[in-house]
């Protein structure tokens, strides 16, 4: 039992600053203060069966929602399964106390007019007004006394919004034209504060105090409390938890070796209230069949897992997850094993039947595929993925690996599974005794599909795949298909990212601006990519990654050396205080609007200014770690003993010329002039 | 054992007595039991209504000349429309599969998201396809579009894959060996069609032939909508059923062509926009006829 909580406010709560909302709004400042014995509460949304990757979701969103109501709970739960998303909160008052808000309004200079909009919106007279002063100055503002409400009011009130607010993907309206959308029809509404409920409407269903069970296996209605909540479902074969379903899986698979697939596991965890697996077996002839075919099957179309055996080869078994709590007559098993062998035989009949026409005699029929329309064909296609892999210096079978890698496309069984694309295309030019290295390429050329994807195995695959993408890139943003927010229909993001990854990753030294043409449009774009792959996966502070690709970002493999031993240096003594003198150069210069000029060492003062230069002249050219420490005092000094503003202007513009021969010469590696320094 | 005929006659008498009104297949070839007035029409405006029909569909590019056992150039769909839907649509839906023996608290049951959308109909919805042990048995929808227009009234749209749960009821591995009635298989029934139909589909339909054919139905199906007059006080008898007949007429040509290889990616989403073009038309006209919200406001 929780301790009852007499009195709190809302800042002693463990509120995220992120979103609290106190944080958000932060010309309105409340107190509030709570009173009475603490509550449970309990919101149980029942509906038809949920998406179940919208699932994880939309409970982040329910648990904002709710946390907006700004009421004080000790702790907060979410839990669902495909028909009911839950909440639970702990440690509520009965009533919130009576409070006062204070809500800022104009300076004290503002116009008259100004005032009085402010005071009517505050539902007040100018007079009322009061002046508070302020770390920023005097500010009118209102003090208002709110009176305090019992809880159950506030919920009541504030639910349906909450409950329809939540985000969904994509929404339905079920009760009529214009009526409340939802992602699936609301059937029932359980809430209940303490031993009362909350009383409401939402899409016709009034809130109480009886839930559903599992479809088959429980009661259609059963009355709960917020206290037997969980347990009653679990009486009528509803685990609420996703957390225990999980385990429930997990357990029951023990010592069953099946092929870890914990994304498979998320999306059957949220696919039944009741899971338990079953293990199925089928004909091992079907084995004959490449495992990426059988395990396509079970995974993406019957959600299967699939099993091997102790060497680690796939085994002629599978494990289906039932929503239910046995198979005592081993209907299920043997349904699901009818169905899986259709499905093989289905993949069999294609496997065999497009092979009566090799891949390379589909070239052809590449001209039928449209690739887009301005673009042409597949044909097309291939035919300049063939001459863009001979000039990134691909071989013969980097060659007739682009020219057959898409006539895939044209076969039954990517027509059937269409995320084999490239894989099956592999598989037919193997069996068809195309050497190693084409196959592979061709099996390969999609890769890197993800952030965690492999890159294509070898140089080949490399090389073609690069054609791919780049000529994807070139191709869509040639005719203006350029991606703008979500939309990206031709994946030219994910095909971006792939590029730069093989780049850098396959170390290719390659000038980037050759490879995607003078296209202003794509270089932004590839920038962002290069951005984001640098900062984000690979980890490198923002500064750095601005300051070396400030110094060029034409070649990734040179850029992702310099990166590193920008962060090596990074930590150096000399560092900082020279990168703050590289943005104070910067500064001065584009004061001064300096863009170059002749120098001439004659005119050089004898003392701080003529050292540095001959330091300059000592160390150019030397690497910048070993620069450093010497430039660091030279400048120092420097900037403490000389005025770069001097009233000659012939001694002025020479030394900017200084400086800006400084600056050129020290950011070869990275405009150090980026970096963010504390200093 | 529970014949295809039994299965179906039962499944008849349990919509029937939930208020069903039981209809015979439409008599126009049709790709999906969706496409029948019944349906698409029968959506539309304020009325509500209830209907279930078996509808033999045909896909002509699923045919396989008989050899395939789990794929048909034409299928029988049990279609079944409940507008609005009522709240416990989907119970109801699980009492029908429970008429017919299947004792779900042996099976493992499953709603897993597919929504369903038919481009040539400017129609879509939200909903499932029905997973009983692995199989998809059938798909549950709740039209919210059609012919490009808001739905008044929801409907609860249940299409059975009749073949499929014949097979399952009757523990076949091929639709071929289904018992259709005692003594007779579907193959014994259905075979030569099959066959026949892929011929045709896939070798001998002459291309110029149906593409003639395509645009004579089209253009009398925009013949007539052009004539249609939203003022006319006699137009409750425009005959905008035959007209649409003649859009249903080009979606199986289509269909065909498509099958037949002559239509190129290219070309396909002109066509579907051309028979989009007609249904959507005819359902908004429909709408203005019944006298329904005049301003149907249609969404591209």
């Amino acid at each position: 039992m929780k301790p009852p909580i007499i009195e709190g406010t809302p800042n002693a709560l463990p509120a995220d600053p992120e979103t609290s909302p106190q944080m958000k709004r932060a010309d309105v400042e409340t107190t509030v203060e709570a009173s009475g014995l603490a509550q449970r509460f309990l919101l149980e949304i029942g509906t038809e069966e949920i998406p179940d990757w919208m699932i994880p979701g939309a409970l982040e969103n329910l648990r904002l929602l709710f946390e907006k109501l700004d009421l004080p709970h000790e702790s907060l739960r979410l839990d669902a399964t495909p028909r009911r998303l839950v909440l639970r909160a702990w440690g509520l008052p009965m009533r919130l106390r009576d409070r006062e808000e204070r809500v800022q309004g104009p300076a004290k200079g503002a116009p008259a007019q100004a005032v009085a909009g402010f005071a009517k919106k505050q539902g007040a007279q100018p007079e009322d007004l009061i002046l508070e002063v302020t770390a920023k100055g005097e500010y009118y503002s209102h003090k208002k006394r709110v009176p305090g409400r019992p809880v159950k009011e506030i919920l009541a009130e504030s639910l349906p919004g909450v409950i329809l607010g939540i985000y969904f993907p994509k929404t339905m309206y079920w009760t009529g034209k214009g009526g409340p959308r939802f992602i699936r029809p609301i059937r029932w509404i359980v809430a209940l504060l303490g031993e009362d409920i909350v009383p409401f409407e939402v899409a016709g269903v009034r809130s109480g105090a009886l839930t559903s069970g599992h479809r088959r296996l429980g009661a259609r209605e059963i009355a709960v409390t917020a206290t037997d909540f969980e347990q009653r479902l679990r009486d009528h074969y509803v685990i609420l938890s996703a957390e225990d379903r999980r385990e429930k899986i997990v357990r029951e698979m023990t010592g069953i070796r099946i092929k870890r697939d914990d994304a498979l596991l998320g999306t059957l965890v949220y696919l039944t209230e009741w899971p338990k697996p079953i293990v199925g077996s089928f004909d091992p002839q079907f084995l004959e069949l490449p495992e990426e075919v059988l395990i396509t099957v079970m995974r993406h179309h019957q959600k299967y897992f699939s099993l091997e055996d102790a060497s680690g080869k796939l085994a002629p078994r599978f494990v289906a997850i039932m929503n239910t709590d046995g198979d005592p007559q081993g209907f299920i098993r043997s349904g699901n094993e009818r169905v899986l062998r259709a499905r093989f035989n289905d993949a069999r009949f294609f496997w065999d039947s497009d092979q009566k026409k090799k891949l390379a005699d589909r070239k052809q029929d590449l001209s039928h595929v449209t690739f887009q329309a301005k673009l042409g064909s597949y044909l097309d296609k291939a035919a300049r993925m063939a001459k863009l892999a001979a000039e990134l210096g691909g071989d013969a079978h980097a060659v007739r690996a682009a020219e057959l890698c898409k006539c895939d496309l044209t076969t039954e069984l990517v027509k059937e599974f269409t995320e084999l694309q490239g894989v099956v295309g592999g598989l037919y030019a193997r069996a068809q005794g195309e050497p190693d290295a084409v196959w592979q390429a061709i099996y390969d050329h999609y890769k890197p599909e993800s952030m965690d994807d492999a890159l294509p195995r070898n140089r080949t695959a490399q090389i073609v795949a690069l054609a791919d993408k780049l000529d994807t890139l070139r191709g869509c943003f040639g005719v203006g298909m350029i991606p703008t927010g979500s939309k990206d229909p031709f994946a030219l993001r994910r095909a971006a990212q792939g590029v730069v990854r093989i780049l850098v990753e396959g170390r290719f030294d390659l000038p980037l601006t050759g490879l995607i043409g003078g296209d202003d449009n794509l270089r932004a774009f590839f920038d962002e990519r290069i951005r984001y792959y640098f900062k984000d996966i690979r980890g490198f502070k923002y500064d750095e990654v601005n300051a070396c690709m400030a110094s060029g970002a034409g070649n990734l493999v040179d850029l992702a050396a310099r990166l590193e031993r920008v962060q090596a240096l990074r930590p150096t003594p000399d560092f900082e205080p020279l990168a703050a003198s590289f943005k104070r150069i910067r500064n001065i210069l584009e004061q001064a609007k300096f863009t170059g000029g002749p120098f001439d060492a004659a005119l050089l003062e004898p003392g701080p200014e003529k050292e540095l230069h001959d330091e300059y002249l000592r160390i150019a050219g030397q690497p910048i770690e070993s620069a450093i420490a010497k430039l660091r005092p030279k400048i120092d000094l420097f900037f403490d003993k000389i005025l770069v503003n001097a009233p000659d202007e012939r001694i002025r513009r020479n030394r900017l010329a200084l400086l800006h021969t400084l600056r050129v010469e020290f950011s070869k590696v990275a405009d150090f002039s980026e970096i963010v320094t504390n200093l | 054992m529970q014949s295809f005929q039994e299965i179906i006659l039962k499944l008849k008498r349990y919509w029937a007595e939930r208020g069903c009104v039981v209809q015979e297949p439409y008599d126009t070839e049709v790709g999906a039991g969706t496409m029948c007035p019944e349906t698409f029409l029968r959506v539309l405006g304020l009325e509500p209504y209830r209907v279930a029909y078996v509808q033999p569909s045909r896909r002509p590019a699923d045919g396989r000349y008989g050899d395939n056992p789990n794929r048909l150039y034409k299928h029988q769909q049990l279609q079944v429309i409940l507008k609005p839907a009522p709240e416990d649509v989907i119970e109801q839906y699980l009492g029908s599969l429970e008429a017919i023996g299947i004792d779900l608290r042996q099976h493992d049951l499953k709603l897993e998201e597919d929504n369903w959308e038919a481009p040539t109909l400017g129609a879509w919805g939200i909903g499932w396809q029905v997973m009983l042990d692995g199989l998809e048995i059938s798909q549950f929808t709740y039209f919210q579009q059609c012919g490009g227009i808001d739905l008044d009234l929801v409907p609860a749209e249940l299409t059975y894959g009749l073949e499929r749960l014949t097979a399952f009821l009757q523990v076949k591995d091929s639709v071929y060996d289904i018992e259709w009635a005692p003594g007779f298989s579907y193959g014994f029934v259905r075979h030569a069609d099959e066959l026949q139909y892929s011929v045709y589909n896939f070798e001998m339909a002459d291309i110029a032939t149906l593409w003639k054919l395509f645009e004579l139905h089209e253009g009398e199906a925009m013949r007539l909508l052009k004539l249609y007059d939203p003022k006319s006080p006699g137009k409750k008898r425009f005959p905008l059923l035959p007209a649409y007949d003649q859009v249903l007429k080009c979606s199986n040509l289509f269909n065909t062509l498509d099958a037949r290889g002559a239509i190129s990616v290219t070309e396909r989403v002109g066509v579907i926009q051309r028979v989009r073009k007609m249904a959507v038309g005819v359902a908004q006209a429909w709408v203005d006829q019944q006298g329904g919200s005049a301003a149907a406001e249609v969404t591209q």
